[in-house]
């Protein structure tokens, strides 16, 4: 049965048309609808071209810098003393913060400000001092002593999939695992486990996408996902020290006098930073090996390139499409001048897609000769904590796939998230025709 | 040109020769040798071309910059002689060096 619906290229070329068409000053490479109906790829492609560090003036996000080259988004990543991160790392719609904020007051929560999302919102030397009070959870160590649990789940998950029935493959087998692996990183509760994605769900979209219904309903859920934190730091702080995440932070000297505020920011770091990014890659390498049938068929062939093919899905995908960053003072990027206190935006998913610096970048090819070169864990200080345990997972499950399923079939076009900094799916039907 | 042993965590050693000018990740990578993944391509902005400087001329290989060392405070068991490879520069003077790599890179 091959019911996959060819993809929509009325949409691809009226996006690219528009693209072009547009004048220069007035291009928002933001703009969110753009990303749900995968029409980005043109704007990045023309900026790169013609215009590689692009101010746009008025948005709704502000006005921001786009870096669209992979040498200027390496120069603006590396110099975390030029370009701070401690007013936010994603651009955020000033409407939407602001309907937010006055949700999230008449709960009697104060909005959370600098440093609001953890040690990726704060600067050195601050930053390193909570990172490295985690790190050592996601560290190769502990990450080989997670390999046969997270094995025989991904297995577990995969024996459980309807054969020859569509489904839909973020919710049972993407967010499902990566909800299993982050539920062992925080020592959560195993049978609650699906709050973890829910939560950063809700976190990561506004009404009317996502589960997200209401501004209320969102900080109705933040609360929650508070409360219950709230209470595994009570537990974790009297007990004795253990290798979890909230273990850590309790038992580190330095976090464990960090704020309220410091915390909330942190876990929801933890959550959306160890479970959205892992799970829309897992989403990712369906598409793409569908996309891609030769590399399918090369993949199937020899399995010793999932390895390389992880690596490069990463790239192809880039799950979180930017990080933003504010000059401490005028830098110049590009030829162009970066005043102080203005945004700038690095995008990764166009520096991962940069002619000057990957062969046929579009081209999604699984035994690339260096496919780990790409910039979908950042560089610098910043650079991604938990980069190990996504490859980790990634490479599991395509190990225990290939073992059980010749094909995964794509069905229709998968919904994708309403967002320019989470780069996934909401959903993606697929069929599994047999089993091996 | 001079030579340089690369002795994986495993001991298995790998005895190049590297041109002068590159750098001792370049020699590594450029060779096909295991254990130094390189993801920055040596940008000194990733840490996963960690290695330890072991026997050899060490004291010429140079002293870590400031931004090294805060790439490799994310890098697993450093020691006091744990460099970034892509940032020791290859000259006649490194003839002998020694590096070892760590069990995994990070």
């Amino acid at each position: 049965m091959n019911i996959a619906v060819k993809p929509q290229a009325g949409a691809h070329d009226a996006g690219r048309a528009e693209a072009y068409a547009t004048p220069l000053a007035e291009l928002n490479p933001a703009q969110t609808e753009r990303f749900q109906a995968d029409t980005i790829w043109p704007v990045f492609e023309r900026l790169r071209r013609e215009d590689p560090v692009h101010f746009t003036a008025e948005s709704e996000f502000g006005p921001y810098w786009s870096i669209t080259r992979w040498d200027d988004i390496m120069a603006v990543d590396t110099d975390h003393e030029g370009f701070s991160s401690a007013d936010g790392i994603g651009l955020a719609n000033k409407q939407s913060m602001e309907e937010q904020e006055a949700a999230l007051r008449a709960i009697g929560q104060e909005p959370r400000r600098r440093g609001g999302a953890g040690f990726i919102t704060m600067d050195e030397p601050e930053h390193s001092v909570h990172r490295k009070a985690v790190s050592p959870t996601v560290a190769p160590g502990n990450i080989a002593k997670m390999v046969p649990v997270v094995r025989e789940r991904a297995g577990a998950i995969l024996d459980s999939l309807p054969i020859g029935t569509p489904f839909d493959w973020v919710d049972l087998v993407s967010k499902e695992l990566t909800a299993m692996t982050l539920a062992t990183l925080f020592d959560f509760p195993f049978e609650e486990r699906r709050k973890l994605p829910y939560w950063s769900d809700m976190v990561m979209n506004q009404p009317g996408h996502g589960p997200v219904k209401s501004w209320q309903h969102k900080a109705e859920a933040m609360f929650e996902c508070f409360s219950t934190f709230e209470g595994m730091w009570n537990e974790r702080i009297q007990g004795e020290p253990g290798i979890d995440l909230i273990s850590m932070l309790t038992h580190h000297p330095e976090t464990r006098q960090m704020s309220r505020e410091q915390y909330h920011g942190t876990v929801i770091l933890l959550i959306v930073g160890g479970n959205d990014t892992t799970r829309n890659t897992i989403s990712g390498s369906v598409y793409a090996l569908n996309k891609h049938p030769d590399q399918y068929d090369k993949l199937r062939a020899n399995p010793e390139l999932i390895t390389p093919m992880v690596s490069e899905t990463i790239r192809w995908q880039t799950p979180l499409a930017h990080m933003s960053r504010v000059a401490t003072r005028d830098i110049e990027i590009g030829g162009k001048t970066i005043k102080e206190g203005e945004r700038v935006v690095m995008w990764y998913i166009s520096g991962n897609r940069d002619e000057a610096v990957i062969e046929n970048p579009n081209d999604y090819v699984i035994d690339r000769e260096r496919p780990r070169h790409h910039m979908s864990f950042g560089f610098g200080v910043h650079r991604c904590v938990g980069n190990r345990v996504a490859e980790m997972q990634l490479t599991i499950i395509w190990e225990e796939i290939l073992k059980r399923f010749p094909k995964i079939e794509l069905v229709g076009d998968p919904v994708r998230s309403y967002s320019s900094f989470v780069h996934g799916f909401e959903s993606m039907q697929v069929v599994i025709p047999a089993r091996a | 040109m001079p030579q340089i042993l690369y002795v994986e965590a495993s001991g298995a050693e790998h005895r190049v020769e590297v041109p002068e000018g590159w750098s001792v990740m370049e020699g590594a990578v450029k060779n096909n040798i295991p254990g130094i993944d390189a993801d920055c391509g040596g940008a000194c902005a990733c840490a996963t071309c960690h290695v330890f400087v072991v026997e050899g001329p060490a004291a010429l290989t140079g002293d870590r910059t400031a931004m090294e060392s805060s790439m490799l405070e994310f890098a697993e068991e450093v020691a006091a002689n744990s460099r970034l490879a892509c940032q020791i520069k290859v000259t006649g003077q490194l003839d002998g060096l020694v590096v070892r790599m760590p069990a995994s890179q990070h």
